[in-house]
Order: C-alpha cells, then sequence, then structure tokens
C-alpha cells in the first residue's frame, strides 16, 4: 500500500541510484582520490599524497588558468546581465513584434556549442570573416583583426561568443520572471505617475531579485565548465591565452597522460561547483520544495 | 491565443488617445540591434553554405549567391554525415528512454513514500544537480576502458543516464507530488499496487513534465561533446559534435562545406523549434524557469 515501505521501494529506487552512483557520484568520489596519485593512466600509479595539490596551486600554468576562468565568470556576468535583463523584460511586453523578434532571439540555444564555435571560429571571425570584410566595408579597416589568433584579444573574443551562445538562455529566465510580476503593482504605479524608467527601477527590478540571484550563479557554474566552446575555437590557445580550468584540467589529464594531476584541476572544478550551487540553494530557498512534502 | 485575444480586447477598451499607434522607438530599436547580432550570424552560416568554395570570398555579406549551389551538402553527405546522425540518434533515443523510465521509478516513490531512506536517497540524487560533468571525467574514462566499454556507442550512454538523472527525478518529484492525493486513495482504496497506479495515473497525469524532461535531455545528449570526445577514437562511432570538429581538420579552408555540415546538425532541432517552440524553450529552462 502506498505510503509504507515495501518490497517494490528499493526495486523503484535501484535503477536510478545504480546509475547515478556508479557513473557519476562514485566517479566524482573516485577523482579525490586518484588526485593523490602519480599515474599516467597506463602504468602501476604511485601515493604521492598532497604532490598533485602543491603542484596546482604553484604551476604558473594552472594558476594562470584559475586567474583566467575567474575573469570568465566576472567578465560573463558583466556582458551577459544586463542584456539579458534588458531583453527579457523586452520580451515579456506584450506587443506582437517582440514575440516575433524574439524567434529569432532564441535561435542560438538550438545550436550545439561544437557547431557555435565553428560557425564563429571559421565565418565569422576568422582573418577572412564576415567581422572584418564587414569593417574593411564601412571603412574602418585599421579595425580589423586576427580577432581569435591575437594573444591580447582572443580571448575577449571567447567571452563575447560565449555570451552570444548564453544571452538567450537567461533572457528566456528573465522573460518568465518578468511575465510573473502581478500587474496590479504597475497599475498602481502608473495612478500614482510613475513613469517606465520609475518602474523599471522601483517594481521590475526589485521584483526580479531571485531571478537576477538563479541567473547569477548558473552563470557562474557555467563559466567553470565552459569548455566545448573554447576548445573548438582556440583549443586554448594562442599560447596559453584562453586556457581556463576546464582546458587545463583536458590538456593535462588527457593530452599529456597526467591522470593524478588532472584529478587534482577537475576537484577544484568540482568544488567550486558545488560551493556555488549551495550558496543558489541557501539563497533562493530551493529547500522551501522540500518542506511542502511534509503534507503528504 | 486566448490571452492575446484578452490582451487585445483590453486594449481596445482604452482610449484612444492612450493607445499606442506605434511601438515606443527606443525599446523597437534596440530589439532590432540584438536581432541582428543573434540572427546574422546563423543567416550568415546558411548563405555562406550555399556558395561555392572559390566565390565564398568574394560573397556579399547580406545577400545569398545569385546562383546557390547544393555541392557543399552532397559533399557532407557523401563524406558521411548520415552515419553520424545515426550515431548520435540512437545514443540519445536509448539514453533518454533509460533517464525518462528510471527517473519516473525513482520520482513516484521518493513523491509517495513518508521514508526516511526514501527522502535521504532524493537528497543523495539532488547533489548530482552540482557535479560538474567535467569534475568527474577522468573516473568516468577510467572505468569505462575498464568495463570494455571504450570507443563503443553503448560507452557514450550510461554517463549520459547518470548526469540526466538529478534533474529529470527533482522536476517529475514536483510534478508527481502536486497529483490529487484522493486520486491515489481511490486506487488504492481498488486494491491498485504501485505499478498499476503509476501505470495509469501518474504516467498520463504527468505527460507535460515527461514532455519537458524528454525535450530537456535530448538536447542534453544530442549536442553532447565531453563524453564522445574522451570515450570514443574511431571516427564511424562518432556522434554529430565530434564529427563536426574533425570536418573542421578535414575541410580545412573549405568554410562552405564546414557550414553545410553545420546546418545540418542543426536542422533537427531547427524543425523542432518550428513545430513546438513552446515546448522546446520550456524544456530547456527546465527547473529553472519558476
Amino acid at each position: 500500500m502506498p505510503g509504507r515501505l515495501n518490497w517494490s521501494v528499493p526495486l523503484m529506487l535501484l535503477p536510478a541510484v545504480a546509475f547515478f552512483v556508479v557513473f557519476a557520484l562514485g566517479p566524482m568520489i573516485a577523482a579525490v582520490y586518484i588526485s593523490f596519485l602519480d599515474w599516467n593512466g597506463i602504468s602501476t600509479p604511485h601515493w604521492v599524497g598532497l604532490g598533485n595539490w602543491t603542484k596546482a596551486f604553484s604551476d604558473s600554468v594552472t594558476l594562470h588558468s584559475i586567474f583566467l576562468t575567474v575573469q570568465v565568470m566576472v567578465l560573463s556576468w558583466i556582458v551577459q546581465t544586463p542584456i539579458s535583463l534588458l531583453l527579457g523584460v523586452f520580451l515579456a511586453g506584450k506587443q506582437r513584434y517582440r514575440a516575433f523578434l524574439g524567434v529569432f532571439y532564441f535561435l542560438p540555444l538550438l545550436f550545439s556549442a561544437v557547431a557555435i564555435g565553428l560557425i564563429w571560429a571559421s565565418s565569422m571571425l576568422s582573418a577572412n570573416g564576415a567581422l572584418n570584410s564587414f569593417l574593411k566595408a564601412i571603412g574602418a579597416s585599421s579595425l580589423t583583426n586576427d580577432w581569435l589568433g591575437n594573444p591580447s584579444i582572443a580571448f575577449y573574443a571567447v567571452i563575447a561568443v560565449i555570451a552570444w551562445q548564453f544571452i538567450p538562455f537567461h533572457t528566456l529566465l528573465y522573460q518568465a520572471g518578468t511575465r510573473q510580476i502581478p500587474q496590479v503593482l504597475y497599475e498602481a504605479a502608473r495612478i500614482d505617475g510613475a513613469g517606465t524608467l520609475q518602474q523599471f527601477f522601483y517594481i521590475t527590478l526589485p521584483q526580479l531579485k531571485y531571478t537576477v540571484v538563479t541567473s547569477t550563479i548558473l552563470m557562474f557554474t557555467g563559466s567553470l565548465t565552459y569548455f566545448d566552446v573554447i576548445y573548438v575555437m582556440t583549443g586554448g590557445g594562442p599560447g596559453y591565452a584562453t586556457r581556463t580550468l576546464p582546458l587545463q584540467m583536458y590538456i593535462t589529464a588527457f593530452q599529456d597522460a597526467q591522470i593524478g594531476y588532472g584529478s587534482a584541476i577537475a576537484v577544484i572544478l568540482a568544488v567550486v561547483g558545488v560551493l556555488l550551487s549551495l550558496i543558489m540553494i541557501w539563497l533562493t530557498g530551493f529547500g522551501r520544495m522540500e518542506s511542502q512534502a511534509e503534507g503528504l | 491565443m486566448a490571452v492575446e485575444q484578452g490582451m487585445r480586447t483590453r486594449e481596445a477598451a482604452k482610449p484612444a488617445r492612450v493607445r499606442r499607434l506605434l511601438p515606443n522607438p527606443i525599446p523597437l530599436l534596440l530589439g532590432l540591434v540584438w536581432f541582428v547580432i543573434a540572427f546574422y550570424p546563423v543567416y550568415y552560416m546558411f548563405i555562406t553554405s550555399l556558395r561555392t568554395q572559390a566565390g565564398f570570398l568574394s560573397g556579399s555579406l547580406w545577400l545569398p549567391p545569385s546562383n546557390p549551389t547544393a555541392e557543399n551538402y552532397l559533399s557532407v553527405i557523401g563524406n558521411g554525415i548520415g552515419l553520424y546522425f545515426l550515431n548520435s540518434a540512437f545514443v540519445t533515443v536509448i539514453s533518454v528512454a533509460l533517464i525518462v523510465a528510471v527517473s519516473l521509478l525513482a520520482a513516484y516513490a521518493i513523491a509517495r513514500i513518508r521514508s526516511r531512506v526514501v527522502q535521504i536517497t532524493f537528497r543523495v540524487l539532488l547533489l548530482g544537480l552540482a557535479i560538474p560533468l567535467q569534475a568527474a571525467i577522468i573516473p568516468i574514462y577510467v572505468l569505462i576502458v575498464h568495463i570494455g566499454l571504450y570507443d563503443t556507442l553503448y560507452g557514450l550512454i550510461p554517463p549520459q543516464v547518470a548526469f540526466g538523472i538529478p534533474l529529470t527525478v527533482l522536476i517529475l518529484v514536483n510534478f508527481i507530488r502536486d497529483i490529487p492525493n484522493e486520486l491515489y486513495d481511490s486506487m488504492v482504496l481498488d486494491g491498485s499496487g504501485h505499478f498499476r497506479i503509476l501505470r495509469s495515473l501518474v504516467f498520463p497525469l504527468s505527460r507535460p513534465a515527461l514532455i519537458t524532461v524528454v525535450i530537456y535531455n535530448a538536447l542534453q545528449v544530442w549536442n553532447n561533446f565531453l563524453f564522445p570526445l574522451i570515450l570514443t577514437q574511431s571516427s564511424n562511432i562518432q556522434t554529430l559534435p565530434l564529427a563536426l570538429q574533425q570536418f573542421q581538420g578535414q575541410y580545412g579552408v573549405n568554410v562552405p562545406g564546414l557550414m553545410a555540415a553545420v546546418f545540418l546538425s542543426v536542422l533537427p532541432i531547427i524543425v523542432l523549434y518550428v513545430i513546438a517552440r513552446r515546448q522546446l524553450l520550456g524544456g530547456l529552462t527546465a527547473g529553472f524557469g519558476k
């Protein structure tokens, strides 16, 4: 009878738990263990204790990639948040032309990260790509650049492409958030004589507080794991210019065959990811879902 | 539809002087700027794919070629993109079926059974929401090699399933909890067991949530790059994203050919977008767009 533990309950939970423990949680824990080993994946592993960890925090390449990853987080937030918020509010409006434009705004969401990387790397930002042709066409030839080959520009080009990829997702969040704001608030404000800008700053923005938190944390955790686009566009180069932590983890573990050291970098990624997620749960009260379940 | 109509009648009821005949120019202008930024790369990709390799450098930035060619598409198809489609479809269909089946069973148990063990299990599954895929990939690689699934399509499925489960269970649990208790009670009175209740009550009633999780997971698996990159090696078992990335090396300067491959890879999703835009966008923000 439902509500009581009987023989079929373990049977129902078992498949999901088995997959999850064997292929997600177990590997995550194993990564911690492997991070204490010196191992190339083939020969016998050696226990090196904290060796990989002291290396991770003294190796200039890894430190540089940590620094780049933090920069990706901060810059992505600065670029993506205002644009997504404005677009979300824009699309929440009921004018028909906005719904029409929205259909096109969300197109980037359909593409795999690899497809996006290829479109930008080989047709938009390449030496003879659309951006340089456009700059020449408007007489700004001096502004043309080797966007992904110039070490001082490539990082910002990557940030821009990542923004293009993810702004539509955050726009969706802000659109949904804005639509949930009670209309009476606006009606009251209009009666009080508030203009469009005042309504935005005194009603829309404060009401979107939780959406901002959710979107921010998703951007931060996302920034930790941006891999595909960067791998496809620059492979972490030129030099180390775009080698963020996930790239550094991949190159260390799978190209340089330092499985143990790569695992230490992977664990750093996971710890930061989990911390950010916990902050999200704490700030948005994800836990409330639990308490609702008590009434069964 | 109904909402829009209600909107229009309300709009019409307003006095004429309040009604805006033209859209506010500033949002309209900024909206158009973003339209160009979001859409232009997609458009340029498409018109480039219709150009000949010799002609694409001198082609217009805005206009499609006057004599479009299908040669790039034929070349990409001749290069076996069909096989990569099949590989991707195989991995996607099996992974999504498994994710949804095991998650639905688990979500039912979690939503309906008040037991400490079950609720602790739920917490453990939710931990998975915080684990970045990249962080577990090294041991997954070791494990897949160890159990002999390295360089097979089957090797891609278990990790995809494992990482799809947490969010899928969360969404389904929240949905199943909203099914009124009276419905369960009446089925229990009829003497139905858990599996009967699942089949004839929970499954039909949670269809909207099931559609959401199917779309969400299908896109995740279809577009996944990291698992095939690390868990496969042979060219005949590549999935589409990996094959695309390999095309980049193979096609080199043949940008029109590469863009044709990119367009073909996204075509199924564009078709889905045209048919079911609302469900697709809902599936994409699954779990976050409260």
